[in-house]
């Protein structure tokens, strides 16, 4: 399988770290951020960012490790494939 | 050309506050290679078929679903209308093939196999009617087995033997798990012009001009269409079509690409995408509230039908445009016991039968999921059903039936079918008896619309 590219999404109440804590977690499953974005909206933290998954195969690991973040910072991050959000939104 | 934010924020918020699903893929196979005399060696070839090829349909489903973080709800199957196969079986036969195709279903993850069929709507040939005998019992003793019988056609007409035969399979379906409210009934539906590519169930069959395994999408979003309405209130009726017809678009484009990656992680052919508005018990997730937002005070009263009409005609239209293989029934459904919203219409009195039959003038599909009063005669369910193929022969359109009457209940009472298949306000068909009609028997022609060669 090719490289993907997807789309996570983090959304969460605003505290100190959530940033660095899922990047981090992106970086040790070795997954490069392509753009990201984020705003504050009535406390609650909205991020989404565009990566590039070298290794499909690993997405197993890497939900693993989100998962451990997810419940130590109270957040929900969905990791999912960036075509659906081209073919739904381009023509 | 890269996403904006509010794009990405509009996909989620979809998926996950307005319920946008693939609601099923179901795989069609055709079964006419395990023809056999010997009904013992056909039913062995059957389940090996069905186990060689959708053996891994759930699994690859739910990894694809977990990738692109979009629910696929339903996994079904679909098979060569069974009816094809029983020319030299016996009932028991027949029977048993039935409780055959449940354990394959079983075996493969899948909560329903259609194609338990017949198409009979210029006649019955010897497996056909084989099939109809063995009906009610196959309906009864199996869990996941889902039948049909093709009974008119706009090309044929009318197979009134058959439509009186098919009042009796349901009376006789019904009584046969009268512990169940009639369940087996909720398996079972009558056609006109029935879609050989339809992936919704129970009417789901792989038709005879069908290739040797296929995949067919069916993706669903009442939420995400009374959500996008929602934000319109003042919109006026060329607006609000508007709005239907982008939202289903996007459903459409987002089930397709999902449909082919099943297909192409299975190494069969992508089918067709059907976009149907099928709701569900869930909140917010029903055809009725759309039409309640369009701005009638409840559904069944007066303007019902135009903003159907309207609804109907606009998701197809989003949905033609978004992809190249539209079909199955693609429109809206209304299955009474399945939105929350119609069970209401009838238990406050602003929803009736003759105004849900008028519906089916102008949206997909039938008479679905309606529940009836336990003393219903067969030949008045015939006549019902009978109505409701005159109306799909005569608009070149598919029609169905799917009624339970429930033993025991009259009209008031709440029948429970539990699960997917969800609660209906029993209704009574008119007291005044239609045999004559249906014990005339014979063939309705058909009509001059057929004659356009």
């Amino acid at each position: 399988m090719k490289e993907k590219k997807a789309v996570i999404s983090v959304v969460g109440k605003d505290q100190v770290g959530i940033i660095a804590g899922v990047t981090t977690v992106l970086a040790d499953n070795d997954i490069n951020i392509l753009d990201i974005s984020q705003t504050i909206l009535q406390d609650f933290f909205t991020m989404m960012m565009l990566v590039e998954i070298k290794d499909p195969e690993k997405m197993e690991q890497l939900q693993l490790d989100l998962e451990e973040i997810r419940n130590r910072m109270h957040l929900k991050i969905d990791v999912q494939r960036e075509d659906l959000f081209q073919t739904m939104h381009r023509i | 050309m890269s996403l904006a934010f509010q794009e990405i924020q509009e996909t989620i918020r979809m998926i996950q506050m307005e319920k946008l699903d693939i609601r099923t893929v179901t795989m069609g196979i055709s079964l006419k290679d395990c023809m056999d005399q010997n009904p013992a060696v056909m039913r062995k070839l059957v389940y090996e078929k069905i186990l060689s090829h959708a053996g891994s349909l759930v699994e690859e489903a739910e990894i694809i679903s977990e990738e692109y973080g979009i629910p696929i709800v339903n996994k079904r199957i679909s098979i060569t209308p069974a009816a094809e196969l029983l020319g030299t079986s016996t009932v028991e036969d027949a029977v048993e093939l039935a409780k055959t195709l449940d354990k394959a279903a079983a075996a493969t993850g899948i909560d329903f196999i259609g194609g338990f069929s017949a198409l009979i709507h210029k006649g019955a040939a010897r497996g056909d009617e084989i099939l109809l005998d063995a009906l009610p019992r196959a309906l009864s003793e199996t869990s996941r087995v889902c039948g049909s019988v093709s009974v008119a056609t706009t090309k044929t007409g009318i197979n009134m033997d058959g439509v009186k035969k098919l009042g009796e399979v349901i009376k006789e379906a019904s009584d046969r798990t009268a512990d169940n409210n009639g369940i087996a009934c909720a398996k079972f539906v009558v056609f006109c012009n029935p879609a050989e590519d339809n992936p919704f169930m129970a009417g789901a069959f792989h038709g005879t001009g069908e290739q040797e395994v296929v995949l067919n999408v069916g993706v669903s979003g009442p939420g995400v269409v009374l959500n996008a309405l929602k934000r319109y209130p003042e919109a006026d009726l060329g607006e609000v079509s508007e709005v239907i017809k982008r939202t289903a678009f996007k459903i459409t484009r987002a089930g397709e690409l999902i449909g082919r990656e099943v297909a192409s992680r299975l190494g069969i052919e992508f089918g067709i995408m059907d976009l149907s508005l099928a709701p569900t018990n869930a909140m917010n997730d029903s055809v009725a509230e759309i039409l309640e937002e369009i701005g009638l005070e409840q559904v069944g009263t007066h303007g019902t039908i135009a903003a159907l009409a309207m609804m109907n005609d606009a998701v197809k239209k989003g949905g033609a445009m978004a992809s190249s293989y539209v079909g199955g029934l693609s429109g809206a459904f209304i299955p009474v016991s399945e939105d929350n919203g119609m069970i209401k219409g009838i238990e406050d009195g602003s929803l009736s039968l003759s105004k849900l039959e008028a519906m089916t003038c102008v949206c997909s599909v039938g008479l679905d999921m309606i529940a009836l009063n336990g003393d219903a005669d067969a030949s008045g369910i015939s006549g019902l059903i009978a109505d409701e193929m005159a109306i799909g022969m005569i608009n070149k359109k598919t029609t169905a039936v799917r009624v339970i009457p429930v033993p025991g209940m009259k009209e008031g009472d709440m029948a429970e079918f539990g699960g997917l298949l969800g609660r209906a306000p029993v209704i009574s068909l008119n007291p005044r008896s239609p045999e004559k009609f249906i014990r005339r028997g014979g063939r309705i022609p058909a009509p001059l619309q057929a004659l356009i060669n």
